[in-house]
């Protein structure tokens, strides 16, 4: 049951602008597809007009090859998990599972092997007849996802399914519901506005910002090749370090320079000009300096136990993370050199990726054996 | 030292307590006297309340409820009342369900302007209708009929926005979910707003009821028959009907009338506890 989204546009009547605009994406059968960005992208949006609770203005959606755009939501045979989990409160939890099948008219033999076999799943069997109030937040959510599992709808859609939960049990269920879906071959189309989430359950990740597409890419993908500012920002924690950076020399170059500590060598050389690169975290070196020298100064420091994030400030004033392994002991106000270890992305003025360096093949990757 | 000031504070709370009671008993016994006076009225046989020995006078009888019951037609008058009332209150919760629906959940074309004429028609007092609506109602050869009680008061203005207010708590994602899994209109009224505001609805019932069982005015006007009179015309009719006025036949017809009203009131509380709608969504 793929999915697949042509030119996908929503415009509201009252405004000119529209909220998405030409949205193109496919969707594998029985991948989970995160679609992830800041609030207010319109991600939601795009998951209602797939669902076909709001309608689309512009372009074809397609389920299984059939368009789709037209069609009621109850025939395009998909759920939907709710970020308030939409638990009917005047109903045990074995109605609220059953509730969808009954409404199209399931045999009642089968309503109840459905129900009793989705709360078996998510644990929930000696809760069948509670009321939804008599359950803690992460019970009613697996509630939400076993109404998701009676269906026998192959495509689910989740719209912030954990946002409510505590950071712990947000964890746990991440893996539970990336289980679920493989177990039960789910198409899973998943949207949430938590670059964690999407990095560590997506085999797909949509990354919407501004209306528009910016990458559609695996969750490394985007990490290692970032299609832009935004995206670089949007993954990875600490953030990215995006500093402004000439060319040596005239003509083109192979080397960037920040200032004079900090400085980018490239493999292949490029234009002349001004660009901003952009380099993780982790691939800043810091070495601490007299107080005359260096470029930067410490600002705060975070020790994780395994890690130590540092914040400095650059003489040119632009705020910089550094990431240390282990446990550093950095003072305060302390003056330090920071250096680039190498692997940085180099983005044009349209904040566009044209260059990286050592993206993949440096960036932590270690070899098992 | 510690101690001493405890018991201050202990103190100046036991003073002000006391003070707050006391005057809360008092508003409580202005309020209680005539009702408990009345009641006890009822009790007391005529003659005592002819010569005024109200108090430690005679024994206390049922004489007069007997006499109410048999002696005049308040059985047929609280039948009356009970059809009325529950027939306004059944269409005041489906009618005023369907509008409120039709005002949170449908959209269409000067939704928000008719809700406001809706609104409107609350501004208007009851008795400046009662002229045209007499004459409509004459007109529809409707008066001397239990329909001219009814027909009126089929839906309220106040049903309307009260249910447009539940309705309006009610989360997006509950309809979302319920377009998901197909259900229409009429379904998702049926099955999922209608039990989500029971406890309006609840409220609605009960001051529909009462407001019905406590028309005087409209049925004076419109019937003319005792075996249409509902009770508060009633009471009025057997208090004018008999030559001398036995008002403690009089006091045990309005007890009996009120009881009705306390079982409404009985079980509406039941109801009003708040809390019944928690864990749909967080």
């Amino acid at each position: 049951m793929g999915i697949e989204l042509k030119g996908i546009t929503k415009t509201y009547d009252h405004s000119e602008k529209p909220v998405l605009s030409e949205v193109n994406a496919e969707v594998q059968d029985g991948e989970l597809f995160v679609i992830v960005g800041p609030s207010g992208c319109g991600k939601s949006t795009l998951l209602r007009m797939v669902a076909g609770i709001i309608p689309i203005s512009d372009g074809i959606l397609k389920i299984n090859g059939q368009v789709m755009n037209n069609v009621p939501p109850k025939d395009r045979n998909l759920s939907m998990v709710f970020q308030s989990y939409a638990l009917y409160p005047f109903l045990s939890v074995a109605d609220n599972v059953a509730f969808g099948l009954k409404a199209r008219k399931m045999a009642a033999a089968e309503i109840t092997q459905r129900v009793d076999d989705a709360l078996k799943m998510v644990n929930l069997t000696k809760y069948r007849d509670r009321k939804p109030r008599e359950l803690s937040g992460g019970q009613r959510q697996r509630v939400a996802l076993a109404r998701a599992i009676a269906s026998d709808s192959k495509i689910c859609l989740m719209d912030e399914p954990l946002s409510n939960l505590d950071a712990q049990l947000r964890v746990r269920m991440r893996s539970e519901i990336r289980e679920l879906q493989r177990k039960l071959g789910l198409t899973l189309i998943y949207v949430t506005h938590d670059q964690t989430e999407a990095m560590t359950m997506a085999d797909h990740v949509m990354v919407l910002h501004d209306q528009h597409v910016q990458q559609i890419d695996s969750p490394l993908g985007i990490y290692n090749h970032p299609a832009n500012h935004f995206v670089a920002q949007f993954f990875g924690t600490p953030q990215i370090n995006l500093l402004t950076a000439t060319t040596s020399g005239n003509g083109t170059a192979t080397q960037l320079i920040i200032d004079e500590y900090l400085q980018v060598s490239l493999d292949n050389p490029i234009a002349a000009g001004t660009y901003t690169v952009g380099i993780r975290p982790n691939q800043l070196g810091m070495k601490q300096v007299a107080a005359n020298s260096g470029n930067a100064t410490v600002i705060n420091v975070e020790a994780l136990g395994d890690q130590t994030i540092i914040e400095a400030v650059m003489d040119n004033d632009v705020e910089v993370r550094i990431v240390k392994d282990g446990q550093v002991h950095v003072e305060l106000d302390q003056r330090v050199a920071v250096t680039a270890l190498g692997p940085a992305f180099v983005f044009d003025d349209h904040e566009a990726l044209i260059a990286e360096q050592g993206g993949v093949e440096n960036d932590r990757i270690v070899a098992v054996n | 030292m510690e101690n001493s000031m405890m018991k201050q504070v202990a103190k100046k709370k036991i003073l002000g307590n006391t003070v707050k009671y006391l005057l809360l008993a008092i508003l409580a016994f202005i309020v209680i006297f005539p009702f408990a006076l009345g009641i006890w009225t009822s009790f007391l046989p005529s003659m005592d309340i002819a010569k005024g020995t109200l108090w430690g006078g005679g024994q206390l009888t049922l004489h007069n409820y007997v006499t109410a019951f048999t002696q005049t037609k308040i059985l047929r008058y609280l039948l009356n009342s009970l059809v009325i009332a529950t027939l306004v209150t059944a269409a005041h919760l489906f009618f005023c369900s369907l509008g409120a629906y039709a005002f949170v959940f449908l959209d269409f074309k000067y939704r928000d302007f008719l809700f406001y004429v809706v609104l409107g028609t609350m501004m208007l007092p009851f008795e400046a209708e009662v002229i045209p609506n007499f004459a409509t109602v004459k007109m529809l050869g409707l008066l001397n009929h239990y329909s001219v009680m009814v027909i009126p008061f089929l839906t309220s203005a106040f049903g309307i926005f009260m249910l447009r207010q539940t309705f309006k708590q009610i989360p997006r994602d509950l309809k979302e979910a319920s377009d998901v899994d197909g259900l229409s209109h009429w379904q998702f009224y049926w099955k999922v707003v209608m039990p989500y505001s029971k406890i309006s609805l609840c409220t609605l019932a009960a001051y529909s009821f009462l407001g019905a069982w406590n028309q005087y005015l409209w049925p004076m006007l419109t019937t003319f028959s005792d075996h249409l009179r509902p009770v508060q015309d009633g009471l009025r009719q057997l208090q004018s009907e008999e030559t001398f006025n036995d008002w403690g036949m009089v006091q045990a017809s309005a007890a009996i009338v009120v009881v009705p009203t306390l079982i409404v009131l009985y079980i509406g509380q039941h109801y009003f506890k708040s809390g019944l709608n928690e864990g749909s969504v967080k």
